[in-house]
């Protein structure tokens, strides 16, 4: 005889009023047939055992629904680096973009690429380094092809972006021709594709982009950056002309965006060459203001605004920008932990808001912010939840 | 899409009277104010007194009652609301009541090792513009499997520390044993599950506490059990839907999360729309990884799951280098998004400045400011700041839009005082602003302007340079 069915006669052994003469008890039967007459006859004739059973209410079985929405817009997918075939020299290519859902909402769409992350390289030493960040390169600063080499082979990095810092007007001034050697020797050193950043200054970096794109034509780079402030129709035009991709940077604002990828994409800049990057503010430093504005731009795009439907670059390296990063404070704890923390963390904030390409600086934080998209962009994940003891977590000794 | 509080919608279930008892004018302010989300429905006495506002006041609950309810842990004045949330997404409307952050203790530290981590905890601080950033509750976890060591416990923080508990354990015996001596601190229980949930609630029912319900990775059972206690009652709940950090697993726990918040959120699913909590201590089950790799995982991954939409969360770490990111996160989250972020205009003093300090001058634009000051800090001098009204925006844009003029700058130093302050009149202004230079100079008889960098970040070597030649000529 069965547990529950001995059980079963148990509980009807204690209902002695219980009727049965109506039925043909068949053992399989009766735990089921018979549970609802046996306590509602309890209820009756046992009040102090109804007291108890009114208790043992039961479990209301629900279904939970994945809150799926359909959005009318898609993110284009950005092909940064071409390779022989494609009329460049790059051993690899990356792509990024390509959305169709809110960052890392699984339930809807697994992400098409994974967030890539550039680490920085500066044509000549001439920017104070923060100290943690300087002592990841201090054997390769003179040489922007060394630091690109160990930024790829030792540290990890997707892509390189080298800023051309030495022609800043008010640093060095060197002319487009002077900084181009040193693009060509990182591109020389690596296979794989570089991101060209300039000063900041919108007069002086068109004229190095014209010099630069027209001398790496065909190898699908990235510029870095257009403003408001600089001729975006000439710079739309020798980006498309030389068949490379461009970053427009807006700052933190939603409309200044729309409006550079307006300008661009009306000057002939093709919709699938173009990266937006809000500004990414330091942790602490208005990296929520990034952080909404990326947010904004991303459904933007998906809900259908074509001016916003582009992947996003996050310069989390401004994260050192934060006295918290670098500064030494002994009751912050030690900077070497802290820093790296501060910078991946900044950037961890762009990845949730949306963010497909990041500039970093230092090896752990960059280290720890591929893993995490690798991990979050994996189309189907390896790990199962019923094999993690979770709940152990209270019994815990450490 | 989210249901967002109209003012109208509130002002509809409102008296009408514009009696002023909830210190507004009018119930329209009022109505303003609720639905903004920085005054209660409760405020307004006579809704809830007079009785012919009944039939107002049922509805007004329902208009009010945000898609997320808020969860109150603890009793006045150290409590902690969670949850009341009524956007997936900042920028829609402010986010209220920031993440509550826990630190995990345990029940067989001897007495005094704990009480010296609860108060470790309890007085963690972190000035930050103004704001002391701040733990939240403690976690006493069960690990001694004893309900009379856990109770002693409980009982030992409650006499040492005001903050809030949470009681974690699955073992109703010994959450009971412990209830009997804080149940009525109304301590956050933790948890029930699909094994010992009659007993749980029991609990949670007789002493009135708020609980914890955990389903990890099982989200049908997590709203079953929701919707269970919801039906007898129960609405004091925060889910639990496990926190996975190991492998690949992350990335499920990430949309689980999501998917909760958005359910609750823009598809109305009252049953998950409670407060959601995420265990970050977790990484310490993990066997692999060092002590700092876990440390750092373990501030991630709080950042992380606060940014997705966890309104509480169990830390085990507390080293300030792995909270301070958290916090600081915390803090920049929880602001208004639709404010410009700014500071007040004024002077403001970097170390000690005296009357022969250099002035900087830069807009009100908040992140200006900070880097300004930080940089200017890093420059290791006293000195004066200056702060302009550049209407928020950033100092090539105000000067580029007019809004940033000669004028509002010499405005800005004539109200400061420092005129008749200073034996040494040097003012610098920001490189983006230089175009100015000129014109403030004829405004400012007795001054020396000087045009600083561009980007603040050569405030250092623009002092080592030119300021201190300047400052040593004047
Ligand atoms: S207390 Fe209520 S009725 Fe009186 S003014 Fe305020 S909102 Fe209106």
């Amino acid at each position: 005889m069965s547990k529950e069915l001995l059980d079963l006669l148990k509980l009807l052994d204690q209902a002695s009023e219980l009727e049965l003469q109506d039925v043909t008890i068949e053992a399989e039967e009766l735990a089921i047939e018979f549970l609802p007459v046996v306590m509602q006859t309890m209820a009756v004739t046992a009040p102090e055992a109804a007291v108890a059973l009114k208790k043992v209410i039961e479990l209301k079985m629900e279904k939970f629904e994945p809150p799926v929405i359909k959005y009318p817009g898609s993110i284009p997918e950005v092909q940064i680096g071409a390779t022989r075939a494609e009329g460049g020299t790059r051993g690899k290519v990356i792509k990024i973009g390509g959305e169709t859902c809110p960052p890392f909402y699984r339930f809807e769409s697994p992400p098409k690429n994974r967030p890539v992350i550039a680490l920085d390289v500066f044509d000549q030493p001439i920017v104070p380094l923060a100290g943690p960040v300087k002592s990841a390169y201090k054997d390769v600063l003179e040489d922007p092809a060394e630091w690109a080499k160990k930024a790829i082979q030792v540290y990890g990095a997707d892509l390189i972006s080298l800023h051309l810092v030495s022609t800043d007007p008010t640093l060095k001034d060197t002319p487009p021709q002077e900084a181009a050697k040193a693009v060509e020797r990182v591109l020389q050193a690596v296979d794989i594709p570089i991101i060209i950043g300039g000063s900041g200054n919108p007069q002086k970096d068109l004229q190095v982009f014209q010099y630069l794109a027209e001398m790496t034509a065909g190898e699908r780079l990235v510029f870095a950056s257009a403003t408001i402030d600089m001729d975006l129709d000439a710079v739309a035009k020798v980006m498309s002309k030389y068949g490379h991709n461009l970053v427009a940077l807006a700052f933190m604002d939603i409309n200044q965006a729309k409006e550079l990828s307006r300008k661009l994409t009306e000057a002939g800049l093709p919709k699938d060459h173009l990266i937006l990057d809000p500004t990414t503010g330091a942790l602490g430093y208005g990296i929520e203001y990034s952080f909404s504005v990326m947010e904004r731009i991303r459904l933007s795009g998906l809900m259908g605004d074509e001016t916003l439907q582009a992947p996003l670059s996050c310069a989390a390296t401004n994260a050192w920008a934060a006295r918290e990063a670098w500064m030494k404070v002994d009751e912050w704890g030690p900077r070497e932990y802290r820093g790296p923390l501060w910078e991946a963390t900044t950037a961890i904030v762009g990845l949730l808001a949306g963010a497909d390409m990041f500039m970093m600086m230092h090896p752990l934080a960059a280290k720890i912010v591929k893993g995490l998209a690798e991990i979050l962009s994996k189309p189907k994940l390896d790990t199962k939840l019923e094999e993690i003891n979770y709940n152990d977590w209270i019994r815990m000794r450490v | 899409m989210p249901k967002i509080l109209r003012p109208l919608e509130v002002y509809g279930v409102l008296p009408q009277t514009n009696c002023g008892e909830c210190g507004e004018s009018t119930c329209m302010a009022f109505a303003a104010k609720v639905a903004d989300g920085v005054a209660d429905i409760t405020q307004c006495k006579p809704l809830f007194k007079d009785p012919k506002y009944k039939s107002k006041l049922q509805k007004a609950l329902e208009v009010t009652r945000p898609p997320v309810k808020p969860v109150t842990i603890g009793t006045p004045p150290c409590q902690v609301i969670i949850g009341g949330k009524r956007v997936m997404y900042r920028h829609e409307l402010t986010y209220h009541n920031p993440t509550a952050i826990a630190v995990d203790v345990i029940d067989d530290m001897d007495a005094d090792s704990l009480i010296k981590r609860a108060k470790a905890i309890e007085s963690y601080s972190f000035e930050r513009i103004g704001q002391q950033l701040k733990l939240n509750l403690i976690a006493l976890r069960c690990v001694s499997d004893s309900p009379e060591k856990f109770a002693k416990a409980a009982d030992m923080l409650s006499k040492n520390v005001s903050l809030p508990l949470i009681l974690c354990s699955y073992n109703p015996d010994v959450i009971e044993e412990a209830l009997t001596v804080v149940g009525d601190k109304r301590p956050l229980i933790y948890a029930a599950t699909k094994d010992n949930w009659k007993e749980m609630l029991d609990l949670a029912s007789k002493y009135k506490c708020p609980i914890a319900i955990s389903s990890p990775g099982n989200l049908d059972m997590l709203k079953s059990l929701a919707s269970t206690f919801v039906g007898t009652g129960m609405e004091d709940i925060v889910l639990d839907p496990g926190t996975f950090v190991r492998g690949d697993s992350l990335a499920e726990t990430i949309n689980i999360f999501t998917m909760l918040r958005r359910a609750a959120i823009e598809k109305g699913d009252k049953l998950v729309g409670f407060p959601l909590m995420a265990v970050p201590a977790v990484v310490w089950m993990d066997p692999e990884g060092d002590e700092v790799e876990k440390k750092m995982k373990e501030s991630y991954v709080a950042s992380i799951m606060m940014t997705r939409y966890a309104d509480l969360l169990i830390m085990h770490s507390f080293d300030p280098w792995v909270l301070m990111p958290l916090l600081v996160w915390r803090q920049n989250i929880y602001t208004d998004p639709r404010v410009p972020p700014s500071v007040k205009p004024g002077v403001y003093e970097i170390g000690k400045p005296t009357d022969v300090s250099p002035v900087f001058a830069t807009g009100n634009f908040a992140l200006t400011y900070f880097l300004v000051r930080g940089d200017i800090e890093n420059a290791k001098i006293d000195a004066y700041l200056v702060v302009a009204d550049s209407e928020g925006l950033s100092v090539e844009s105000s000067v580029a839009g007019r809004r940033l003029t000669a004028e509002k700058f010499a405005e800005a130093i004539k109200s400061s005082g420092l005129d008749q302050k200073l034996k040494k009149k040097v003012l610098i202004i920001p490189g983006r602003a230089a175009r100015l230079s000129g014109e403030l100079e004829e405004l400012l008889p007795g001054w020396k302007i000087l045009v600083g960098p561009r980007d603040s970040s050569a405030i250092p070597e623009f002092v080592e340079k030119v300021l201190k030649k300047e400052m040593e000529l004047t």
